[in-house]
C-alpha cells in the first residue's frame, strides 16, 4: 500500500497521502479516502479509450470515478497550447509551465477528489513530464525535485507500444504527426516520420529507467483494445478486492 | 542531434555581466536601477533591463490566476518560476553571452523570499532555480519597514490581494497584512544577504548618494572595451 495507514482514536483506519518529495506544507497530513490510478503511455497508445472503458466499468460496480490528466487546468492549460503554437518557449520554461498546470490540477481536482472518496483515473502523470524533460537534457534530479509535491498513486500502468507500430496508430487517429509528439524541437531527423520513431524510442527508454523507482506496471499495448482492457481491469479489480479483504 | 548534455548553458563563455537589485517594495531599488541604466547607456555600453514577472507569455496567466484568487503557494511559485525561466532562456542568458550588461530588477532571491514566506520548502524552491547563473553583484536595498511601507502606502492606497499577502491569512486588514508580510520577507532577505553575499545599500540615503555608491561599484565590473555595432539599449 502506498498510503500510511494510521488508526485514529476511534479505531477507524485513516489513510494519509504520501508524497514523492517535499510535500506541500499544508497538505502534508491530508486524509485520503479514494484510490488513485494512473495510465501512462505514448500518444495514440489508446490511453483515453482505456480510461473510458475502465471508468464505465468502475462506475457500474458502484465507484465514483473522476478523470484527470495533463494540460487540463482551466488556468494554465490553454496558455501552454497557445505558447507552444508560437514555438517561443525554451525547454526549461515549458517544463515549469507544465509543472504549474499539473500543480493546479493536483490541488484543485485530484486531491479534493481523493479526499471525498473518488477513484481518480489520471490520463498521464508526472512520469511523462519527467521523461520529456530527460530526453531534452534536463537532469533527473532537477525534475524529481520539481515534482516532489506530487502525490504517489496507488497504481501506475504504462501502455507499452512498439514505436514503429505507434506511427500507424497515430495516422489512424490524425492524418499528421504532431510537432511536439514527434520531438521535432530536438532536431533528431529532417524526416518527420523518422523523428517521431526516434523520439518515441527515447521516451520509451526513459520509462524503462523509471519503472522500478516508481513501481510502474508495464502493459503490453500492442494487443487489441479488448485484450488490453481485460488485462487492466483484472489488475484493478484484484487490487480493489485485496483492499476489501484487508478491512 | 538532441541537446548535447555535455554542453551546458554554463559552459559557453559569459562575456556580459549580470547586476541585480533586491529589496522590498518601496526600498528604492527600481529608481536606482533605472538611473544605472541611463548612465550605462550614456557611456555607450550595451545594456538590457529586465524585471520580475514581465514575460509576455506568462504574465497574462499569472494575472488571471491572481484575479481569480485560485493560486496556491505552489502554483504561485511555479508560475513565477515559468516567467523567470522564459526571460532567462530568451533574454538574460543569450544577452549575457553576447556581452551585455544585464540589469535585473529582482532575481531568484525574490522567489526564495516570497515562496518561503508562503510556506514552500526552501530546498525545493532553491533547486528549481538552480539553472540560473549567479549574478556578478546583488545590491540589497535595506530599509526600515516603516519607511518602505509609508513610501508604498502614501502613493498607492489600494493594495492587491497577493501583494498584501492576504492569501496567508495574516490579518483581515490589508494594510496590516501587508506590513506583516513585508517584515517576513525582510527576515528572509536578511538571512540571504549573508549566504548569498549581497552588497548592502542603505535605502534611507539620498537618491544621488546611493547612485554614486552603485556606480562606483559597477564601474569596477566594466570591461575596457565593448563589442562594436551592438544596439545600445534594448527594452522588452
Amino acid at each position: 500500500m502506498n498510503y500510511r495507514a494510521i488508526r485514529s482514536l476511534k479505531g477507524k483506519k485513516v489513510r494519509k497521502g504520501i508524497f514523492y518529495g517535499h510535500a506541500i506544507p499544508y497538505l502534508e497530513d491530508i486524509e485520503i479516502k479514494g484510490r488513485f490510478i494512473v495510465i501512462e503511455g505514448p500518444d495514440a497508445s489508446g490511453r483515453s479509450t482505456q480510461i473510458e472503458l475502465l471508468s464505465s466499468k468502475l462506475e457500474a460496480d458502484g465507484h465514483a470515478v473522476l478523470n484527470a490528466g495533463l494540460r487540463r487546468s482551466e488556468l494554465i492549460g490553454q496558455g501552454i497550447l497557445e505558447a507552444k503554437r508560437n514555438f517561443v518557449l525554451g525547454r526549461r520554461t515549458i517544463s515549469l509551465f507544465y509543472a504549474a498546470d499539473f500543480a493546479d490540477q493536483l490541488e484543485n481536482k485530484i486531491i479534493p477528489g481523493l479526499r471525498s472518496g473518488y477513484i481518480v483515473l489520471s490520463d498521464r502523470y508526472i512520469y511523462t513530464l519527467m521523461a520529456r524533460e530527460a530526453v531534452r537534457g534536463i537532469s533527473s534530479s532537477w525534475s524529481r525535485n520539481l515534482y516532489g509535491f506530487a502525490l504517489k498513486p496507488d497504481l501506475v500502468f504504462y501502455l507499452d507500444v512498439d514505436p514503429n507500430g505507434l506511427v500507424h496508430r497515430v495516422f489512424k487517429k490524425n492524418s499528421y504527426l504532431d510537432y511536439y509528439e514527434s520531438g521535432t524541437d530536438l532536431r533528431l531527423s529532417d524526416n518527420m516520420l523518422e523523428s517521431f520513431v526516434m523520439y518515441q524510442k527515447l521516451l520509451r527508454k526513459e520509462f524503462k529507467l523509471m519503472q522500478k523507482r516508481y513501481n510502474i506496471i508495464s502493459i503490453d499495448g500492442n494487443r487489441s483494445i479488448t485484450e488490453i482492457n481485460q488485462d487492466l481491469q483484472k489488475r484493478i479489480d484484484d487490487y480493489l478486492q485485496n483492499l476489501q479483504n484487508d478491512k | 542531434m538532441p541537446y548535447n548534455k555535455n554542453i551546458t548553458e554554463k559552459s559557453i563563455p559569459m562575456q556580459g555581466k549580470l547586476i541585480v537589485v533586491e529589496g522590498i517594495d518601496g526600498s528604492g531599488k527600481s529608481t536606482q536601477l533605472r538611473l544605472l541604466e541611463k548612465w550605462l547607456i550614456s557611456r555607450n555600453i550595451p545594456v538590457f533591463f529586465t524585471e520580475w514577472n514581465s514575460s509576455e507569455t506568462v504574465k497574462q496567466i499569472t494575472k488571471k490566476g491572481k484575479k481569480s484568487g485560485r493560486l496556491t503557494p505552489i502554483t504561485f511559485s511555479l508560475l513565477h518560476a515559468t516567467d523567470f525561466a522564459d526571460r532567462y532562456e530568451r533574454n538574460i542568458l543569450p544577452l549575457l553571452h553576447a556581452g551585455y550588461i544585464v540589469l535585473a530588477d529582482r532575481y531568484v532571491y525574490t522567489a526564495y523570499a516570497r515562496d518561503i514566506v508562503r510556506g514552500c520548502n526552501p530546498n525545493w524552491v532553491k533547486k528549481i532555480y538552480e539553472f540560473a547563473i549567479r549574478p556578478e553583484i546583488v545590491f540589497y536595498f535595506k530599509v526600515p519597514i516603516d519607511i518602505a511601507v509609508d513610501r508604498i502606502l502614501s502613493g498607492r492606497p489600494r493594495l492587491k490581494y497577493y501583494e498584501a499577502g492576504m492569501d496567508l491569512n495574516l490579518s483581515n486588514d490589508p494594510y496590516e497584512s501587508y506590513r506583516i508580510f513585508q517584515s517576513r520577507i525582510i527576515d528572509q532577505y536578511e538571512s540571504l544577504s549573508i549566504t548569498e553575499n549581497f552588497t548592502i545599500v542603505d535605502g534611507t540615503m539620498e537618491i544621488e548618494e546611493s547612485q554614486r555608491f552603485l556606480r562606483s561599484i559597477v564601474m569596477k565590473l566594466l570591461p575596457l572595451s565593448f563589442p562594436k555595432n551592438t544596439k545600445r539599449s534594448t527594452r522588452p
